[in-house]
């Protein structure tokens, strides 16, 4: 029972990695818990997802709140605002 | 209503996606277009060479999502979209919208909310060589604004 993280662009670089299986715990019921524990790493991760850095999060592909629900399974990306186009 | 996206490396030719999109269609009075290019110059400095990555998968969903949502506004016939990734360069295409409608101010104002959604929700970044290395280019706030500017207020 895992999460799969996928992070993008420079966060793909800061983080050193562009996946990862995150397992599932009980107490990660929202996306903020799963940045929480990101955060908890220290280093990049602490910084790049402090709370005054611009970034987004898609779950399932789809770009949700902080408060959005998170299951095992389920496909949670992290990356900076897009600069397509 | 046809809707088709196309994430690519390779160039494209749009006079001949434009010929696909209207072909058969004699309903079709208007098609509106955007390319986006590579420019050589950004933030003050000179750009060299320039790479874009995306996220697979949710970039079709959104931009299949960005044409759904236009076709529910306005009154059109079949969205184009290509992107492009990987090494780009000054000159280069970059980007192609093209809208099909009955009248012209149908597929104007489409392929312009389009290209608005597309700079502030589809997930592609560009990183880009200059003379001082390189860097991921920054989000700016003027494509945040150009979207807000089609929020409904339903």
């Amino acid at each position: 029972m895992t999460i799969q993280l996928v992070f993008l662009a420079r966060l793909r670089e800061r983080f050193g990695a562009s996946r990862e299986s995150l397992p599932y715990e009980a107490d990660l019921r929202t996306v903020a818990d799963i940045l929480r524990v990101l955060r908890e790493r220290g280093g990049n991760f602490a910084a790049e997802l402090a709370p005054d850095r611009a970034f987004r999060v898609a779950v399932n592909q789809d770009v949700v709140a902080l408060d959005h629900p998170v299951a095992a399974g389920d496909e949670v990306a992290i990356f900076p605002p897009v600069t397509g186009g | 209503m046809s809707s088709v996206i196309r994430v690519q490396e390779d160039d494209f030719d749009v006079g001949a996606e434009i010929a696909t999109l209207r072909k058969g269609n004699p309903a079709i009075g208007a098609v509106a277009s955007f390319i986006g290019c590579v420019r050589d110059m950004n933030e003050g400095d000179s750009v060299g060479l320039m790479y874009l990555e995306h996220y697979p998968g949710m970039t079709e969903r959104s931009l299949e999502k960005i044409c759904a949502e236009a076709a529910t506004r306005w009154n059109i016939f079949d969205t184009l979209v290509i992107h492009r990734v990987g090494e780009l360069r000054p000159l280069d295409q970059i980007v192609f919208v093209a809208v099909s409608s009955a009248h012209r101010g149908d597929s104007f104002a489409a392929c312009e909310f389009i290209m608005d959604y597309l700079k502030t929700q589809a997930p592609f970044w560009k990183r880009e060589a200059t003379p001082a290395g390189e860097r991921w280019v920054e989000a700016r706030a003027s494509d945040e604004a150009a979207a807000d500017r089609w929020k409904q207020t339903s």
